[in-house]
């Protein structure tokens, strides 16, 4: 089975258990459990080969000029971890099949747990750190969703939060550190970067990239001072805290460490970040754990601990550190993830987990006792279980290893971390399985049924036969994997008796301290809570507020409700930048030379300069504004003209004949007026910041005209192939049809959607107080006494089919002269328009067969459709093709599919801009708005029966 | 002549950009279709201003200016007509639900929503 395909089975699972949970809960755990074990079987099958020395790849190719790779990669630590995740899975979800009650829905927690697995087996395989970093964002958000599972539960909640907020920092941290790992090693392929660990290490980035990607490693694995997330994860279901805070997720930074061991370490750097924050952590956490009451808060601080040993096994940068801290690994998740099931069970057992509500659970539980004791005992250090292999091999690494030349800071640190962990575990045999039995728990415990013992009892079985033949049992795994961290073949050899050495002296003191410190649990429990301790989530939770309370006040400050506050806001800000950039950058004096300015510019000049001073200035009398912003319009369209834009000019003008229609029959509704509410200072300060910004403007614009283009523009591939290659001479239009085609179907949908929404809009209104007060309303000015003129009408049907034919004789040769669908399409909307205004709504909607938003519709498919007719040419979306052709007794013609298109560009916009304005009628209609029965005010056809009358 | 454009560009923004900073909804609109004109036109001249020769094919054609920023401008003024109609029935929606065409939402809006909440539907005042 491929790499990829053992990462993406988990993904591909998760979607089962939303499915299966219909067919029961047993169906459900098997479906995802069967997922599972396919991936672990196809891993396994590639067990032999990697323990023999291959590497297996995967490689697709994804973004490659990105470098970001699909490559998957399978070796000895990939296959360690892969393994641990998968197997460890498995027993997970069986041991969740019974955990879970009838009321939490399993589905969903099978599909978040799913998820979660595929992320960390995609860590575990990439062989692209790109694509790694998707993984780890993937493991976070996951964990995310697995420790908030029980959302009534407000810890829970919180936890997620916080674990997300740690977790999720280091990993921005990681990024940053990947990147710059990546720029040194000129790839993110971690088979390449792994061969340049002289070159990174004596680059000059070495050291950021280190500290953010530790960042990323430390926050994640818990390491001090991020290890206060991991105890507030545990209000998660205890499977997730099996599986995520003991085996798994919090072991992902220990493999990402373990992963870039060659690259990274054997710098002092290394040794003094890693070794020594390992160090604290592992004596931290431990101190932490034995006082601690409730069971999964002892055993998340001593996972803290463990985790600590890893990190500072790793940190000393030494081979033989490193296979310690590879077997290390193995006998933590074998014994910690027995250990939190077993919590598990006596918290669902006896209703609580808190050790002093409990004790003398030995006989009433012989079977989660006898698993407690093997895990426990291996977690302290008692040979021959596995744990007192690691932890003997650790105190021999560390006890040779001085610090900044002193040599009894890690003795003392490792020792004393020892000795407490040592009387942590032996408290959770004593204090909850010893002693009389009580009369109070808060639910008669018993050994709980098979199916929820079996999966730690497992895991115990593993801590014996890894203990008592380890060779046999772990020796291949971690020769293989040792290899892969290293780098080198090494030789591992693992063996109980090392003769009287200092490490056995070390061992026999943790464990004789250990004893001795539980007998004085009591008064040194006391003294623990008498003494001052920081809250870590006091102080977690005072950092974020106060970063939300920042971030508040600022976005309060800035965006009050105020908008012209905000909008000053920007353009002052747009402004400075804009000075900023200029005053900092280099500029070219402007060499081009500027044209003549007849007095016909001049005219239109002074008249567009007039008119936009004059809005600005009337613009209280909203009718006058209205004007005079038609006539800027105007004028910009004959400027468009001037400077050789025909087709712009047109679309200008049409454009504006409908807005200004529209703003007046919206003003049909509004005040006339605009009261006058700024005072003097307020519209002194508006006038300087838009008189600052026209100047800016101007400055910007005479600038750049000034000057010739920087680079040669992709303008004169579109002059040389518009005809060759689109079969138009009108440029502009073959741009929007053809050369940038797919923008355009992009812009005819937006102008749909506005349409539409306009629609929706006022369906909405009439729904609401809006539509009650249309029902009584009463218009605020006088009516003309004519509504519908007889000239008018008569003039505007005349007109109709000669505007139409303009629009149709604008389309048609739009290709090759000025024109096209978009003007087209608004010459026939405002021929429509026309009957509106003269012979009223009724009369033209009782003639209309089609719906505007059949237009629309109809538009947007035709466009599609001509786009998608390219593929049957086997040409990507939009090519187009064209032809000429000859139909006696017509002359040679050209037919393009471009035209199709623009057919649908044509429909599009008329039916959006009718839609529009036959909104605005509705809500005329709405408003009482007298309907005529007869076409005109005047009905011509009753004059001379009137007259013979008469 | 590009004085001219330019200054006619700056005239625009300013007109535009004093509009917008206005309290009520249809100055606004109208700051804001000034803004277009000038936006597009700016646009416009990045092809940099020439005369009397547009971008339409022809063997006696002396030379041609530069089409693209035409096409963009173009579908830029469709679009920006969809999206003034859009805004200007908001404010026409806003000004029928509430009887006012104010903008701005500070302060009193707040009291609002506690007298929503209070005593639900807000009587509503009589626009005129």
């Amino acid at each position: 089975m491929l790499p990829a395909l053992i990462a993406a089975l988990p993904f591909l699972g998760a979607l089962l258990p939303g499915l299966m949970i219909r067919a029961g809960r047993n169906a459900c755990a098997i479906a995802t459990g069967s997922v599972t074990a396919l991936a672990l079987l196809g891993l396994m099958l590639h067990a032999p080969a990697v323990i023999g020395g291959e590497v297996i790849l995967a490689r697709f190719e994804w973004l490659p000029a990105l470098g970001l790779n699909a490559h998957f990669m399978l070796d000895g630590l990939g296959l360690l971890f892969a393994g641990l995740i998968l197997g460890i899975g498995l027993l997970i979800i069986i041991y969740a099949r019974f955990y879970l009650s009838a009321e939490d829905p399993m589905g969903q927690f099978y599909t978040y747990l799913m998820l979660f697995q595929g992320a960390m087996v995609g860590i575990v395989l990439s062989d692209n750190i790109l694509l790694l970093l998707i993984f780890w964002e993937l493991t976070s958000l996951s964990s995310f969703l697995l420790i908030g599972y029980w959302k009534h539960l407000p810890e829970g909640r919180q936890g997620a939060r916080m674990a997300l907020t740690v977790t999720g920092m280091g990993g921005l941290a990681m990024i940053a550190g990947m990147l710059i790992l990546g720029n040194i090693a000129g790839s993110y392929d971690l088979s390449v970067i792994l061969t340049k660990g002289e070159e990174i290490r004596a680059s000059e980035w070495y050291l950021p990239a280190l500290i953010l990607i530790l960042a990323g490693c430390f926050t994640k694995s818990a390491q001090f001072p991020f290890h206060f997330w991991l105890p507030h994860a545990m209000a998660a279901p205890t499977p997730v805290s099996a599986y995520l805070h003991s085996a798994t997720m919090v072991k992902a930074g220990l493999f990402l460490m373990a992963r870039m061991w060659p690259v990274l370490s054997g710098t002092p750097e290394w040794f003094y970040i890693v070794a020594t924050t390992g160090a604290v952590t592992m004596l931290i956490g431990a101190k932490i754990a034995l006082f601690k009451d409730d069971l999964k808060a002892v055993l998340a601080f001593s996972t803290v601990s463990h985790l600590g040993l890893v990190t500072m096994l790793l940190g000393l940068g030494t081979k033989a550190a490193a296979i310690v801290a590879v077997f290390h690994i193995i006998n933590h998740a074998s014994f910690k993830a027995a250990l939190f099931m077993a919590a598990g069970i006596v918290d669902h057992e006896a209703h609580t987990r808190d050790i002093r509500r409990l004790g003398g659970l030995r006989r009433l539980m012989p079977v989660t006792f006898a698993i407690t004791l093997i895990a426990a005992l291996s977690m302290a250090g008692i040979p021959p279980l596995n744990g007192f292999l690691s932890k003997e091999m650790m105190l021999e690494e560390a006890l040779h290893t001085p610090w900044a030349g002193m040599a009894w800071v890690f003795p003392l640190l490792v020792v004393s971390a020892a000795l407490l962990s040592v009387a942590s575990s032996l408290r959770l045999n004593v204090h909850v399985f010893m002693g009389p039995e009580r009369t109070d728990y808060p639910h008669h415990p018993h050994d709980p049924g098979f199916g929820m013992w079996a999966a730690p009892a497992f895991l115990a079985l593993l801590v014996v036969m890894i203990g008592l033949f380890p060779m046999t049992f772990a020796g291949d795994i971690v020769a293989a994997t040792s290899r892969a961290v290293t780098g080198e073949a090494v030789e591992v050899k693992i063996y109980h008796w090392h003769g009287l050495t200092a490490a056995l002296y070390a061992s026999v003191a943790a464990v004789v301290g250990g004893a001795l410190v539980l007998g004085l649990h009591g008064p040194l429990g006391r003294l623990w809570l008498a003494l001052p301790r920081p809250e870590a989530k006091a102080i977690f939770d005072a950092v974020v507020g106060a970063a939300a309370g920042v971030a508040r006040a600022l976005s309060e400050g800035i965006h009050d409700g105020a908008l012209s506050r905000y909008l000053a806001i920007f353009t002052v800000g747009v402004l400075g930048l804009g000075f900023w950039a200029f005053a900092g950058g280099v500029h070219l004096p402007g060499m081009r030379m500027p044209l003549e300015a007849g007095p016909v510019a001049w005219v239109g000049w002074a008249l567009l300069a007039t008119c936009s001073v004059l809005v600005a200035v009337l613009h209280r009398a909203r009718i006058v504004a209205l004007v005079l912003i038609g006539v800027v319009g105007l004028v910009v369209s004959l400027g468009f003209v001037y400077l050789s834009a025909p087709d712009l000019a047109l679309t200008q003008l049409s454009v504006e004949v409908v807005t200004i229609i529209l703003l007046l029959l919206a003003l049909n509704f509004l005040p006339k007026r605009t009261p006058a509410e700024s005072g003097g200072a307020r519209r002194l300060r508006d006038a300087l910041i838009a008189l600052l910004a026209g100047l800016g403007t101007a400055a910007l614009a005479f600038a750049l005209m000034l000057r010739d283009f920087g680079l040669p523009t992709i303008s004169d591939y579109h002059l040389a192939n518009s005809k060759t290659g689109g079969g138009g001479t009108n440029v502009v239009n073959v741009i929007l049809v053809d050369f940038r085609g797919y923008d355009t179907f992009g812009e005819i949908i937006v102008l749909g959607i506005a349409g539409l929404v306009i629609f929706a809009l006022t369906e909405a209104l009439f729904a609401g107080p809006a539509g009650r007060r249309l029902l009584g309303w009463r218009a605020d000015a006088p009516k003309a006494g004519d509504r519908h003129p007889m000239m008018l009408v008569v003039a505007a049907r005349v007109l109709l089919p000669i505007s139409i034919m303009v629009g149709i004789y604008i389309f048609l040769r739009g290709h090759n002269e000025p024109g096209g669908g978009f003007i087209a399409g608004l010459v026939v909307a405002i021929a429509l328009l026309m009957q509106y205004i003269a012979s009223g709504s009724a009369w033209t909607e009782a003639r209309q067969r089609i719906d505007y938003h059949a237009f629309i519709g109809v538009g947007v498919v035709i466009a599609g459709a001509t786009g998608i007719g390219a593929w049957f040419a086997t040409r990507p979306f939009l090519t187009s093709n064209f032809g000429y052709f000859r139909i006696p007794p017509f002359e040679k013609f050209e037919l393009a599919t471009a035209m199709a298109f623009d057919l649908g560009v044509f429909l599009t916009v008329i039916g959006a801009v009718m839609l529009t304005l036959a909104s605005l009628t509705r809500i005329a209609l709405r408003a009482g708005t007298t309907v005529n029965a007869a076409p005109m005010d005047a009905d011509p056809s009753a004059a001379p029966a009137s007259e013979a009358r008469g | 002549m590009e004085l001219l454009v330019a200054s006619a560009i700056g005239v625009m923004t300013a007109s535009g950009i004093y509009l917008i900073l206005r309290l009520r909804a249809f100055p606004v609109i109208l700051g804001l279709s000034m803004l277009t004109y000038a936006v597009n036109t700016f646009l416009f001249v990045t092809g940099r201003l020439v005369v009397n020769r547009p971008p339409i094919l022809s063997p006696e054609a002396a030379g041609y200016t530069d089409p693209l920023p035409q096409a963009l401008v173009l579908t830029a003024i469709v679009i920006s007509f969809g999206m003034t109609a859009v805004t200007v029935m908001m404010a026409l929606g806003a000004f029928l639900e509430t009887g006012d065409d104010r903008i701005e939402m500070t302060g009193e809006d707040e009291g609002e929503d506690e007298g929503t909440a209070g005593d639900g539907a807000r009587a509503p005042e009589d626009a005129r």
